[in-house]
């Protein structure tokens, strides 16, 4: 991206594309959120020359909150290079101008599809979820007009049927990502489709998280420090997934894994989900088994924001 | 799109000097107090230049957070003030409404004269998004004294003080907690600070 | 890293390239120009102005170019641009009885004022291929004839409205705010206003369906096709300064008045009820669509009872917009693999607790036979 597609740009459009009348709606939205943790606020999503369900909502989170003195990462599926995550860190850097970044902590504000970073975030950071259906209770009700009853009344109910059913037939509970929280002992919370691996550090996280459901038209909030409980019995407490080996390339433990199939005979590699950690571990010095592996080295490993 | 309306007898102050940047600035302020209540966050304005009575950091905030989609109520000495009334109708277009309960924002220039808090809009059972938000001037913010707040955006436990206050205000800041999630949120503005107080944070009266 | 999940910034340019290579095709075959698009094309730049939102021929040749003619893609294209343009203000409501009518039939009555006038329809011709076309053929004139731009054109459902037997159209409040599903989140229930927008920009496709489905007896509504009219109409907006509304131009649209039969309620006496249906250009099965989901959708203010998907206001309204369904639908070409792994983790564990359960079972069946 050069300046000069900048100027052209800017020419044309507002600062991080929407018009102040549009970033003041979300803001007070984003207000509302903070004051009431995991309640969705609704707002008057625009159309964004993004489609609905690839990060409209994140998109205009973000652009209603970023300064220019801001640094971005952008990521999906915990990895930079992701193609949306490239196609929407392009966005930015050509609506804004500001700095973007691969690297987890030079970040002040990380956009996010399915992932939370395994580094720490800090109280300098605010982390933005893309969300494709804000409502936690809509598999089991499809009807706005109800589950909105349901979450004024607390009644929750039905959402504990549904996890208890599947320990009677599975023996636990089958939800592996998109797993139910609760908010400031208030609020039943779709984290977005984050592995449930990842819900324990939305817990007192130092960072203010923010999530944005375009399409659905809702945003809702965690501040930091706040509790944020995963929906569990006293005798099925919540579990995350473990993993049975380390990160192929790293050596990392205790963090998510990407299968990546290497042959048609069964033969696989595990790796970091969260490509910029798994990075600086190498750059560390930490090495998995496979890190001599030639498939990890980058032939063309894409040129970095 | 703001219009000069009709019958303007002089041209107001002018408004933000860099409306988008500076807006986000004032907007970030305000999202960071309310996402950690207590703390106090830094805000110059000092290239502001607001209507007597209307200290300058709450227009700020107005013109950062207002326009014709919120309705605006005023304290008696900013409503009775046309200076500020046309200025702030000029810059965010917001309607003045008489009454409290109408009001998706409040602007206290004198808090120890408000009316209670019970009078504005707390939200809905549904919706409890649709409450007003109250923008207070303070002459002095701090964390010396003052009750003890804990909650969502506070690690363990903080205190705030402003001043000058209503007798009852902590009493009445304190029920208003207590229809959790419903409630109003508040913002206090002093020379060049601000602190949140959301509906979310429990207050403790029995000073630390 | 493994190469399999890599983007880059190099290849989605280059897919970008390619498309536009594509999109322009042979480069010996002459460039399509906006206004043959917007001439030529007509019908489908109606359907885009309608369901992108925005009267504008020229953006919308342009985004049915940009979009190869796939008319979701423009319409999406229309939307991002419109969602950009400051706003002014509301303009006054049209009148179509004013309108210049370029088309006006009716199926309740033989004659009436106004006469039936066909206009330009593909109503009643044989669906023959015409290989004239392919040939680039020369065109017959039409015939002209007398126009008296005069003419009153009274509307269907006024002349039913006179004698009693329509409903009246609804008092709206001078000062009654009409909502806006651009500005505001759609709630439910949802008033007429807002299903209407929402009817305006939601698919022809779906709309056709759901229209079709009342007729065939999910919530039949008994309609007629009181009026279609087609032409222009003029747009006014009313300038505060200067305290009166002044033409800003003129657009074609076209109405649908269905009326439809109606025995009565609890709260509502035995009449002819209407389903409204109106859209930019000219878009008859869209109208006629809208107008019969649109009565489908009046059951809750008319005292009957929803029992049919078209009377599913919920349902209705929260599905019928093509921009949020291809987005959503077309998401899953997104990766997935975070969850997809999660799920996977799960179905393996489960599947080998299955087969080693029914093992168990085996052997135990074994052992006591």
């Amino acid at each position: 991206m050069t300046g000069q597609d900048t100027d052209m740009f800017s020419e044309h459009y507002n600062f991080a594309y929407l018009d102040e009348q549009t970033k003041r709606m979300i803001r007070r939205a984003i207000l509302k959120a903070i004051a009431v943790p995991g309640y969705q606020v609704p707002f008057a999503s625009r159309e964004m020359p993004m489609p609905y369900g690839w990060g409209t909502g994140g998109v205009q989170v973000t652009a209603a909150v970023i300064g220019s003195d801001d640094v971005l990462k952008m990521i999906d599926q915990g990895s930079d290079d992701t193609t949306n995550a490239v196609a929407l860190r392009g966005f930015f850097i050509k609506t804004t101008g500001v700095k973007a970044t691969t690297k987890t902590s030079q970040a002040t504000i990380i956009q996010t599809r399915h992932r939370i970073p395994e580094e720490p975030l800090t109280e300098n950071q605010t982390l933005v979820y893309q969300v494709p259906i804000p409502e936690p209770l809509r598999k089991l009700e499809p009807r706005e007009t109800e589950t909105r009853k349901m979450h004024a009344l607390e009644e929750y109910g039905l959402m504990h049927v549904k996890l208890y059913e599947d320990i009677a037939k599975y023996g636990e509970i089958a939800t592996t990502y998109a797993y139910p929280v609760l908010v400031n002992d208030r609020y039943v919370m779709d984290p977005s489709p984050i592995p449930k691996f990842d819900n324990p550090k939305m817990h007192e996280m130092a960072a203010l998280q923010l999530f944005g459901a375009g399409r659905e038209k809702r945003i809702y909030a965690v501040p930091p420090y706040t509790k944020v409980e995963s929906l569990d019995f006293q005798d099925y407490p919540f579990e995350i997934q473990r993993f049975e080996e380390p990160c192929a390339l790293c050596g990392a433990e205790n963090v998510y894994l990407d299968e990546v199939i290497l042959d048609d005979k069964g033969g696989r590699m595990y790796v970091c989900s969260d490509s910029d950690y798994c990075e600086e571990r190498r750059e560390q010095g930490h090495l998995g088994h496979m890190a001599a592996n030639p498939i990890a080295e980058p032939e063309n490993s894409g040129p970095r924001a | 799109m703001t219009t000069a309306p009709l019958g303007l007898t002089k041209a107001p102050a002018p408004g933000l000097a860099n409306p988008v940047h500076d807006a986000q600035c004032i907007f970030k302020a305000a999202m960071n107090a309310l996402a950690r209540p207590g703390t106090l966050q830094t805000l110059h304005v000092t290239n502001l230049t607001a209507p007597h009575p209307l200290p300058r950091t709450m227009a700020a905030l107005a013109l950062a957070l207002l326009d014709y989609d919120t309705p605006v109520y005023l304290d008696t000495p900013l409503a009775k003030s046309r200076d500020v009334v046309d200025y702030l109708r000029f810059h965010t277009g917001a309607p003045v409404v008489d009454m409290q309960a109408d009001a998706a924002f409040a602007l206290i220039s004198t808090p120890e004269k408000m009316p209670p808090l019970s009078g504005f809009n707390v939200g809905t059972d549904e919706y409890p998004d649709r409450s007003t938000t109250l923008i207070m001037a303070a002459e002095t913010l701090t964390n010396e004294a003052g009750p003890l707040l804990s909650g969502p955006g506070i690690k363990t436990t903080t205190q705030l003080n402003a001043a000058p206050l209503a007798p009852g205000f902590w009493h009445q800041m304190s029920a208003n907690q207590t229809l959790y999630p419903l409630g109003v949120d508040v913002l206090f503005a002093s020379v060049d600070q601000i602190a949140g107080l959301p509906r979310s944070t429990t207050i403790s009266l029995k000073e630390a | 890293m493994y190469v399999a999940v890599k983007g880059g910034e190099k290849a989605i340019r280059n897919a970008h390239k390619l498309m536009e290579r594509d999109r322009r095709g042979d480069r010996t075959v002459p460039e399509l120009e906006l206004k043959q698009i917007a001439e030529q094309l007509y019908l489908s730049v109606s359907r885009v102005m309608s369901e992108g939102s925005l009267y504008d021929l020229e953006l919308a040749a342009l985004a049915i170019k940009q979009a190869r003619g796939d008319l979701i893609e423009a319409i999406f294209l229309l939307r991002a641009y419109r969602t950009t343009l400051p706003r002014f203000g509301y303009s006054e409501p049209i009148d179509t009885a004013a309108m210049l009518v370029r088309r006006r039939i009716s199926a309740t009555y033989k004659d009436l004022p106004g006469g039936q006038l066909l206009g330009p329809t593909y109503d009643y011709t044989h669906r023959l291929l015409d290989f004239k076309l392919a040939a680039d053929g020369e065109l017959p004139e039409p015939e002209k004839g007398a126009y008296d731009p005069d003419a009153d054109i009274p509307r269907v459902t006024d002349l039913l409205n006179a004698e009693g037997m329509m409903e009246p159209d609804p008092e709206t409040p001078q000062d009654a705010e009409i909502g806006d599903l651009t500005r505001e989140p759609l709630a439910f229930p949802a008033d007429r206003d807002v299903r209407l927008q929402n009817l305006a920009r939601g698919d022809e496709g779906f709309l056709l369906a759901l229209g079709y489905s009342t007729q065939r007896g999910f919530g039949g509504s008994h309609p007629f096709a009181g009026e279609i009219r087609h032409g222009e109409v003029e747009v006014e907006f009313f300038v505060e300064e200067l305290g009166f509304a002044v033409p800003l131009g003129t657009m074609t649209v076209t109405e649908c008045q269905m009326i439809n039969q109606f025995k009565g309620s609890t709260v509502a006496p035995p009449q002819f009820t209407r389903g409204y249906g109106l859209a930019p250009g000219q878009s008859e099965r869209k109208v006629m669509s809208m107008a019969l989901v649109d009565r489908a959708l009046r059951c809750r203010e008319l005292g009957e009872e929803a029992t049919a998907p078209a009377q599913d206001e919920e349902f209705v309204l929260s599905h019928s917009d093509n921009v949020q369904a291809t987005g959503f639908v077309e998401h899953l070409k997104l990766p997935h693999y975070v969850d997809f792994q999660a799920e996977l983790e799960l179905v393996r564990r489960m599947n080998k607790d299955w087969h080693s359960k029914e093992a168990n079972t085996a052997q135990a069946e074994e052992a006591a036979q």
